[in-house]
């Protein structure tokens, strides 16, 4: 059978792949965007363990809500994003900070 | 039993192989099905705990939408390759011992609270008479009506959002504004323009109608 902790082991390491997704890659924000998404899947498989492990249906709602805000803020992420290409031809994280006031 | 436990090792190897190759694989794209991958396999491991409805929203709207969105911007833009992998090398050893630590503390933190009970194929949520599908609905649409009325707005204003930020109105490109040419009245187009004619003698029938001129 399949304990609690291999979902919780298995969102661990996902969670860390993600974090380290957003240290490496530093000239890309398409790839932290994506980086972003595993590290809300990591979330949703743990949510979704814990709704089996406590025998209730609130965890599972809670990913419904997370897949959600989640698909907005990949929408608006990539809307930013082909801004910033447009008037920067580059989606560089170093040069975001020509955004500064 | 055992059949169970090889399924989510299969998964959780191949969710994490596909993973890593997400933030490492060379080109974005790759990227981007890569993480189609693992999210293929997320939804696998869904299934595996007995959450369904989820599984299959998780395909359907990440895999489906989310992911083709990512495709079609990565298309869009036409991006720098080479210097995209600048500085690669010398983030990693930053990024390895920190994702090293984060496995390790949440790893002790699991230890310390001990093994917890079992997360099966056939898990009391799954299992019931009405099925996942059916559960998840009567409580989304009961206790959680307002926060799913709230969703859908929080979708509402980022389909708003995404459209303005995106929106942009070029003013060197001619292009027709049917609006505006409906509006138009007679006086915005035609002019008359009264011309004498030279040397009257000349033509023997002037005193006719101004000649209609218009600009360009």
């Amino acid at each position: 059978m399949i304990s609690l902790g291999h979902y919780l082991v298995l969102g661990a390491i996902l969670f860390a792949i993600g974090v380290m997704g957003i240290f490496l890659n530093r000239k890309n924000v398409i790839t932290l965007l994506m980086a972003i998404e595993l590290i809300l899947l990591a979330v949703n498989l743990n949510f979704v363990a814990f709704s089996q492990h406590l025998d209730s249906l609130a965890g599972q709602v809670f990913v419904f809500f997370i897949l959600t805000v989640a698909a907005a803020e990949a929408a608006v992420g990539l809307a930013i994003l082909v801004l910033f290409f447009r008037n920067r031809r580059s989606i560089d994280v170093d040069d975001i900070n020509y955004l500064k006031g | 039993m055992a059949v169970t436990q090889a399924i989510f090792y299969l998964f959780a190897t191949v969710l994490v192989v596909a993973a890593l190759m997400v933030i490492t694989a060379r080109n974005p794209v790759h990227s981007v099905l890569f993480l189609v991958l693992s999210f293929v396999n997320g939804a696998g491991l869904f299934l595996l705990a007995g959450a369904e409805f989820l599984a299959f929203t998780l395909i359907l709207v990440y895999v489906g939408a989310v992911m083709v969105l990512f495709l079609f911007v990565l298309m869009m833009l036409d991006i720098n390759l080479q210097r995209m992998r600048e500085g690669f090398l010398n983030y990693l050893p930053l990024g390895a011992v920190i994702a090293f630590v984060l496995v390790v503390e949440m790893g002790a933190m699991l230890a310390a609270g001990g093994s917890g009970a079992v997360v099966g194929g056939d898990g009391a949520l799954g299992g019931t008479e009405a099925g996942n599908t059916t559960l998840l609905g009567r409580v989304l649409y009961d206790t959680y009506l307002l926060p799913f009325e709230v969703a859908a707005l929080v979708l509402l204003v980022a389909l708003v959002a995404a459209i303005a930020l995106t929106l942009r109105h070029r003013p060197d490109v001619k292009k027709q504004d049917p609006g505006q040419q409906v509006r138009v009245r007679r006086e915005d187009r035609v002019r008359l323009v009264d011309m004498p004619t030279e040397g009257a003698p000349y033509a023997p029938d002037t005193g006719a109608t101004g000649s209609k001129g218009g600009e360009g």
